[in-house]
């Protein structure tokens, strides 16, 4: 599995374990597991359901389509920045986790990005489950204090006289950041679009790039 | 409650960890976790009380726990709390008593319709009208909890302005600790860098964060 940063051992890094920790980890998880469907707290076939659904149906490619469809028509951008929620249920997604949705618009003047300080809330109809990235407390402690730096480490530089605002997602709004439409796809439709649009630029750490 | 979770603001954590091409799901375990903490909540939850289970892991545990070894740590909490596991099974996977549950657990068609519908927090009923209006300078009170709270410590104590109010939302402090909605007032409240991070500071920054009526009080 390739990494960035990997130069830099990072003792808080928060998805690798080695061999022997894995099993020990699924050894114990197993066991709660085994509990939990013989004692009634849980079904097999619901479990099987949910890792079905967060693997397959839900993801970044359904925010894509909302981003898509706000830069390509001006009166689903309103209606998204007015009541995202009712904006976003209108592209067939809503549920767990996006029951109160808000989008915001990066503009030239204004750049949002999103974060969690208190564990790691997240836009799951749209964006599905989030990155090790956005759960490491890397992220989590520094975006607040010092955004720019954070967005450096992505490759994102901000002129000094854009106003950074970070959206620190604390009760259960979810958000979504509209990134600004890249220049030079003028000619691009609504699915080419929605191609380019990535997850790290709905969260705000990046920018879409023109392809 | 003061515990590493409430991290905004910390600085030294080292570089931010990026993947490419990362699955949902690192391994099976982690994926079985995910699965039962959602399929649990139907007698674990609510999600308040998964929240604050994680946030009350012994600190240095927490700082080495990846994010779904905290997940599963907060269902033996919860479990162990509601009288579900024992410490003696969780180490043995063996049921050693048994309770009797009060209704089945949810079966796919139920678990698909709570990720479908969803929960909404929002509430017809209690605190409905709020006391401040957008533009309202407030400050957060700087209030002790050794429960549950959604008011982050860089926050306790700072003026900042409100700019939109969300409806009434059922208040986690309370719904956490099975105390009841308490539905109020949600806000969400403007805070400049300078206010947050010191009087030298000068990067035009700010963060906005939702905060609850009774988190704040008028402030000039």
């Amino acid at each position: 599995m390739s990494t960035h940063n990997h130069d830099t051992p990072n003792p808080y890094h928060d998805s690798h374990r080695d061999e022997a920790q894995n099993k020990a980890l699924a050894e114990r998880v197993d066991k709660i597991e085994a509990l939990l469907l013989e004692k009634g707290l849980v079904a097999q076939d619901a479990l099987d359901k949910l890792a079905d659904i967060y693997e397959n149906d839900l993801g970044p490619m359904n925010g894509a389509k909302v981003v898509a469809r706000a830069w390509v028509d001006d009166e689903y951008k309103k209606r998204l920045l007015e009541d995202a929620t009712s904006a976003i249920a209108e592209l067939g997604f809503s549920g767990l986790q996006g029951e109160h949705m808000v989008a915001v618009e990066n503009t030239p003047e204004v750049h949002n990005v999103v974060v969690c300080t208190l564990c790691s809330c997240y836009p799951w109809p749209v964006l599905g489950l989030p990155p090790s990235w956005y759960k490491s407390f890397a992220y989590r402690s520094k975006v607040v204090i010092e955004p720019r730096e954070v967005l450096k480490e992505f490759g994102t530089t901000l002129p000094d006289d854009v106003e950074v605002r970070v959206w620190d997602s604390s009760a259960e709004i979810r958000y979504l950041v509209i990134p600004e439409r890249p220049e030079g796809t003028e000619n691009l439709s609504e699915t080419e679009l929605a191609d380019i649009v990535n997850r790290d630029s709905m969260i705000g750490v990046t920018k879409v790039a023109a392809p | 409650m003061n515990n590493i979770h409430d991290m905004g603001g910390f600085i030294q954590f080292g570089p931010i960890p990026q993947e490419t091409d990362e699955p949902v799901f690192h391994s099976d375990w982690e994926r079985k976790v995910f699965a039962m903490n959602i399929a649990s909540l139907a007698f674990l939850g609510p999600v308040d009380r998964a929240r604050h289970a994680v946030e009350r892991m012994n600190t240095k545990e927490y700082i080495n726990s990846s994010y779904y070894e905290r997940w599963l740590r907060g269902i033996e909490i919860m479990g162990k709390d509601l009288g579900y596991l024992t410490d003696e099974e969780i180490a043995t996977g063996k049921v050693i008593q048994h309770k009797e549950m009060p209704h089945p657990p949810p079966n796919a068609e139920m678990v698909e319709g709570l990720i479908r519908g969803g929960a909404p927090a929002t509430r017809e009923d209690g605190r409905l009208e709020p006391v401040f209006s957008v533009g309202d300078i407030v400050l957060v009170r700087n209030l002790e909890s050794k429960g549950h709270t959604r008011a982050t410590n860089y926050v306790k104590g700072k003026v900042g302005v409100i700019i939109k109010f969300n409806g009434s939302h059922l208040l986690p402090d309370t719904h956490a600790h099975d105390l009841g909605d308490n539905a109020q007032p949600l806000y969400t409240v403007r805070f400049e860098a300078k206010t947050l991070w010191g009087d030298n500071v000068d990067r035009k920054d700010c963060v906005y964060i939702d905060l609850w009526e009774d988190y704040l009080e008028a402030a000039e």
